[in-house]
């Protein structure tokens, strides 16, 4: 479902943040990406939505090569996909349910429909009634869940999310490894990056280990 | 999604980003609309000086007086050369004995009566087709080689002079919409680079999102369009309430001079036609500025 073919990244300025990693996901897969900091996880993640493109290699979803996909083409590569990024990326100006909305405004969805995914999405994270609020007034880990909810409104069947729990204590850390676990057992691809090696353990997930820019581990479920 | 539905959601949202800053909004549909109306005004006081200068002379006439010798035969050739030249609208013989008789009424009877005979030759009133400077020049040329013809007259010379004056102003009208719809092109590419600076995040979440170019770009040429359109109408009530103002005056002016002459302000199709001009100048300038400013494609 998702390939990647000796993918070499390197950054304008020369400094290789990915030096020819290749490794395939196969649909319903969880897939934990992990590695140290600076190691290349968010720029693996980022390819995959098209945000950064190789500098060589090729990167391929369901065996289309989006390595070269025209810029008009991006956006419908990215609205098949759910992706949470490091910094939660939420409009602080827009009530909860606005946010989550987002997508569905974005792809022309109707409004009435449009609303109930909403609140099925915000319910899903544990936010339900919380729809009204603004982003400003949350936690950190309920804002993060408000990021999760605008990434599987669409439902998406890849779900991308890079360091969902960096800010979190372990507790929250746990109840998000659950809630991807459960996107996972609905069957959606969910390849998400972590710090932390215990956190999806109980899961047995298939792992990717980054390591200066290189894939040093790799294990399937 | 439909075109319209892509359209009514672009414009609700241009209208709620106008909303949500009443005070910018009302300032630029101000500079805009302060602008527009020097223009606009320019083509209204044009418009109400060439109404008057028909309503005074008519359609300027030409004059042509034979010589003191012609015949019958001289008329004929004269009425059949005029009723064949395609320029000529209208046209009327006045013969030496009308004239006579006129002046007689006139009260000259008694100094004409004294010279024994008719001093008057016969004479052709011409109506031309159009009023064009180059037209009468050329009628004028043409009549004078006819024979028999001693002296063309133009009638109404100041009339030309008029229409040269007013085809200057109309000049001067449209090279000041240029210059101040060039001002308003880029208060609106400024105004549209802020908000862009403004919505970054909200433009880069949105394609992260998976939202297209022409439906990042639709809200600001909306934006664009609508301010202009506001400014439009400022323009528009500038001019309204000027000619409000000065109406009375300028008639009492006329007065003085035994003319009856009333100002008036643009009418229905001249109002449509200034808000969709600034309507326009508004998009332009939107346009130019999200080419410019959301041309990189950050994320
Ligand atoms: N836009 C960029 N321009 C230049 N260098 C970059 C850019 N983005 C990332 N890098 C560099 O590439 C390397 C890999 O960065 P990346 O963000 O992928 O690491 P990471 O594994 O996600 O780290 P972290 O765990 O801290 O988030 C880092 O050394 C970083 O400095
Ligand atoms: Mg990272």
């Amino acid at each position: 479902m998702i390939n990647f073919e000796q993918v070499v990244k390197s950054y304008p300025g020369g400094y290789t943040a990915l030096a020819g990693v290749s490794f395939e996901i196969r649909h319903g897969e969880l897939v934990v990406l992990s590695g140290h900091s600076g190691a290349g996880k968010s720029t693996l993640l980022k390819m995959i939505a098209a945000i950064e493109r190789p500098s060589s290699g090729s990167v391929k979803i369901n065996g289309q090569d989006i390595s070269h996909l025209k810029p008009t083409a991006i956006p419908y590569l990215r609205r098949s996909l759910g992706l949470v990024l490091q910094e939660s990326r939420l409009l602080f100006d827009r009530s909860v349910a606005e946010n989550v909305m987002l997508p569905l405004v974005i792809t022309g969805h109707p409004p009435r429909d449009a609303a109930k995914r909403v609140v099925a999405a915000l319910e899903r994270v544990g936010l339900g009634g919380r729809d009204r609020e603004m982003p400003a007034g949350l936690s950190g880990g309920e804002q993060q869940r408000v990021a999760i909810a605008r990434a599987i409104v669409n439902r998406p069947s890849i779900l991308i999310a890079d360091e969902p729990t960096a800010h979190l204590d372990s507790a929250y850390a746990d109840e998000i490894a659950k809630l991807f676990k459960s996107f996972n057992e609905a069957g959606v691809t969910v390849l998400v990056s972590t710090h932390d090696d215990k956190l999806f353990a109980e899961y047995r997930p298939s792992r990717l280990v980054l390591g200066k820019g290189l894939l040093i581990g790799a294990a399937a479920s | 999604m439909n075109w319209l539905n892509v359209h009514a959601r672009a414009f609700a949202q241009a209208v709620t980003r106008l909303a949500s800053q009443p005070l910018g909004t009302l300032l630029s549909a101000m500079v805009v609309g302060i602008a527009l109306s020097l223009p606009a005004a320019g083509f209204v006081l044009l418009e109400n000086v060439a109404t008057l200068a028909r309503g005074v002379s008519g359609t300027p006439e030409i004059s042509l007086f034979l010589e003191q010798g012609a015949g019958v035969d001289d008329v004929g050739e004269i009425t059949r050369r005029l009723q064949q030249e395609a320029a000529v609208a209208s046209f009327r013989h006045v013969s030496r004995e009308e004239a006579l008789l006129q002046l007689e009424r006139g009260g000259l009877g008694d100094v004409l009566g004294g010279l024994g005979s008719n001093p008057l030759p016969d004479a052709f009133v011409v109506t031309p087709r159009g009023e064009s400077p180059e037209l009468y020049e050329r009628l004028h040329a043409l009549f004078s080689n006819w024979p028999a013809v001693e002296h063309v007259q133009l009638d109404s010379a100041w009339v030309q002079r008029l229409h040269a004056l007013l085809g200057l102003g109309k000049s001067a009208v449209l090279l000041l919409a240029g210059l101040l719809g060039f001002a308003l092109v880029i208060v609106t590419f400024n105004t549209i680079r802020l908000q862009i600076l403004t919505l970054r995040h909200e433009i880069d979440v949105s394609r992260l999102l998976g939202a297209t170019d022409p439906f990042i770009r639709r809200p600001f040429y909306w934006f664009g369009s609508l301010q202009g359109a506001l400014g439009g109408l400022v323009a528009l009530a500038t001019v309204w309430l000027s000619v409000e103002a000065l109406g009375p005056p300028a008639a009492s002016l006329a007065a003085t001079y035994g003319a009856v002459f009333s100002l008036s302000g643009p009418g229905l199709h001249e109002a449509l036609a200034i808000i969709a001009f600034a309507a326009f100048l508004g998009w332009l300038g939107s346009a130019i500025s999200v080419r410019r400013h959301l041309a990189e494609r950050l994320v």
